[in-house]
């Protein structure tokens, strides 16, 4: 089939995802707050309230945590809840049903039942907000068994993992960042694909360094690769797509040629997603062939600052990369 | 009476203590219920019996006391309800399908047990007869249930779902949470409260400022009663009432049964010595008001049931739950493969 020519935004590919799932599965339905306004969610849920009544796109009252338990519980009932959280900061109220219920009820019960629920947490930070509007949290939760942990970097995957997280039979936690929203692409008609069968790739083939990235860090990722090229330097670049389970096998054969790795990471650096990528690498390894120390560039080790100058500098830019990255390879 | 005025009578042992009034009750739903309160009894004791000789690890939390409760619940449930429960369910289980073979496989980590081998009495699931799981975190299936009632309305049945919860789970706040959503959204589910008057160890009177936790339902315009759970009939009536508006209208309602648990928070010991107000006088006083003893004597008084009658049933039931459990310490434990298998599906 043609490719429909005309480009979309991430956003919108969301929103596509939601109108497939919505057309196709009528055991799909969505909850969360602010689901009937564009203010909490973006472009990526225009109107599908109306067009697929209030009663299966439900806005609700202000509890994370009902709500999300209601999802899981649904989903034990034949139902395919979504369940968005416009805010990962405001869905920390909700982490029993999530880390105890959801992650857990598959094991706890011999694998006889399965909560088959998508949990839709949105980054969304900048803008002088500070700290209570500004978090990502992946790492946290790539760090229970159980769940599946899914952020999609590019437009198509935004659309295609999404309608894969809701098609698997286990709970997902889906994490879309809206500083990725304006980003742009033509977008093949919709396959469907099995979220088992997902997991970190290349998307930019090099040969000097490998610089991984996951949701909007590949962005930088990819940014910075560019920057690189102009100045002759090669860099692969891996998208994690999938934190958990975590499947380091494209990452380890990519720093056995290149022998140098650099991993960006829009969260903490304790205990983070870009340390687990570096020791799995490592453990791996031989360390004949790594040419120099991993690089971990990650946010400092405090909370998001609202005060314009410490925003500026708290957030990793291509800049700020770009000289940390030129150190790794001198 | 209003719900306080009548759970602050409830909680003197002294009232309430004389057989049921059973004269409008059908025979064969009280010789039913009784063979169903006593074999959760025996079932109860052996459990306890076992725990104290050190055959069982896990944790168990007993429900000797509260029997008729689930059984009164249970009588207006169907097959395709969804029930779900916390960490002193047995009893809830053993209503929906009469049969402790696998609850004792389960508590002994067998992988022929309800959820083979990995949830233990904590964990229960027989999905299969409607009971959708049990879980320790207090509260922590209260919003599933209103999730699972939520589904039955989406799917077009007149299916309910039956959250049971204790007076310790009113103190969380997600079944505020619970509480208004499923008010505000009409969704049919049947919030069941066994205030037994202790979380754990602490009285109800130490943690809250009245004893009927009703309030929270009537603050979200969810229709409750309170009954003393230790009174099958009476139970089993306040159930029907709620349920068949709830299958009608498609609304949420709140039963709160009053009663007491004879053993501890956990295992078989009685903690009189453990528990705030909680004394030997106090647990004597309380077993006067058994309900199993209340429904029994009536029924022998009304000539539909015997003493020679109940030896006989309770010897038959202690006949197979012992073998029931012998069965079940023959059984496999789980593969070692399945520790990473049941992660995912």
């Amino acid at each position: 089939m043609n490719k429909d020519t005309k480009k979309i935004n991430y956003g919108i590919a969301i929103r596509h995802a939601f109108e497939y799932l919505l057309e196709n599965y009528p055991e799909v339905f969505v909850i969360g707050q602010g689901l009937w306004s564009p203010w909490y969610v973006g472009n990526t849920m225009t109107d599908l309230d109306s067009k697929f009544g209030a009663s299966r796109v439900i806005d609700t009252p202000v509890s994370e945590s009902a709500c999300t338990g209601a999802a899981v519980g649904a989903s034990l009932c034949g139902m395919r809840p979504i369940v968005v959280h416009p805010r990962i900061d405001f869905m920390l109220y909700a982490l029993d049903s999530i880390v105890n219920q959801a992650a857990k009820w598959s094991h706890m019960v011999g694998g006889q039942a399965h909560p088959g629920v998508t949990i839709r947490g949105i980054i969304n930070r900048g803008g002088e907000q500070g700290a209570q509007h500004s978090q990502a949290l992946h790492s946290w939760f790539a760090h229970i068994p159980g769940l599946r942990v899914v952020m999609p970097y590019s437009v198509q995957d935004a659309r295609d993992l999404l309608i894969a997280s809701v098609l698997c039979n286990d709970p997902v936690m889906f994490i879309d960042d809206r500083w990725l929203y304006d980003n742009e692409a033509t977008l093949d008609p919709v396959t469907e694909i099995d979220i088992r069968d997902e997991g970190p790739r290349v998307i930019k083939s090099g040969s000097d360094i490998t610089i991984v990235g996951c949701g909007f860090s590949t962005d930088l990722a990819l940014k910075t690769a560019a920057i690189l090229l102009e100045n002759g330097t090669s860099a692969e670049v891996i998208d994690l797509r999938v934190l958990n389970p975590f499947d380091a096998e494209a990452i380890i054969r990519s720093v056995e040629k290149t022998g140098v790795l650099a991993v960006i990471d829009g969260g903490w650096k304790n205990c983070g997603i870009a340390g687990e990528v570096i020791s799995s690498v490592v453990e791996k390894i031989s360390p004949l062939k790594l040419k120099k120390s991993p690089l971990r560039i990650t946010l400092p080790h405090c909370p998001a600052p609202t005060a314009g100058n410490l925003e500026k500098i708290y957030y990793p830019t291509v800049e700020t990369i770009l000289p940390q990255v030129k150190k790794l390879l001198d | 009476m209003n719900n306080e005025e009548y759970a602050q009578a409830l909680i003197n042992p002294e009232l309430f203590n004389e057989m049921l009034e059973i004269d409008v009750a059908e025979k064969d739903f009280l010789i039913q219920s009784l063979r169903i309160m006593s074999y959760i009894r025996a079932t109860e004791h052996k459990l306890a019996f076992e725990k104290k000789n050190g055959n069982i690890v896990g944790p168990i939390h007993l429900g000797a006391g509260q029997e008729a409760i689930a059984v009164g619940v249970s009588k207006s449930l169907i097959s395709s309800d969804r029930v779900f429960g916390a960490h002193r369910s047995h009893s809830h289980l053993l209503a929906l399908k009469t049969d402790a073979y696998k609850l004792f496989a389960e508590v002994l980590g067998k992988n022929t047990g309800h959820s083979k081998g990995m949830g233990g009495s904590m964990h229960l699931w027989d999905q299969p007869n409607g009971f959708y799981g049990s879980v320790p975190i207090v509260a922590g299936t209260v919003p599933l249930a209103v999730g699972a009632g939520l589904a039955s309305k989406m799917q077009n049945t007149n299916n309910i779902a039956v959250a049971y919860i204790g007076d310790g789970a009113i103190e969380e706040g997600i079944v505020a949470e619970s509480l208004n959503l499923a008010s505000i959204m009409n969704i049919p589910v049947l919030f069941v409260l066994e205030n037994n008057l202790f979380s754990s160890h602490m009285h109800i009177t130490l943690r809250q400022p009245k004893i009927s936790t009703s309030r929270f339902a009537e603050a979200n315009n969810i229709n409750s009663k309170v009954v003393d759970g230790n009174n099958l009939l009476e139970v089993a009536q306040a159930t029907q009432d709620l349920v068949s508006a709830m299958r009608d209208t498609q609304c949420p309602a709140f039963l709160e049964a009053i009663t007491y648990r004879h053993y501890g928070h956990v295992d078989w010991r009685e903690d009189s010595d453990v528990g705030v107000n909680r004394s030997q006088n106090e647990i004597d006083l309380w077993k006067k008001r058994d309900p199993i003893d209340r429904l029994r004597n009536a029924m022998i008084e009304h000539k539909i049931w015997t003493h020679e009658q109940d030896n006989n049933l309770i010897k038959s039931i202690e006949e197979e739950l012992d073998g029931y459990w012998k069965k079940a310490l023959l059984d496999p434990l789980p593969l070692d493969s399945s520790l990473l298998e049941r992660v995912y599906e």
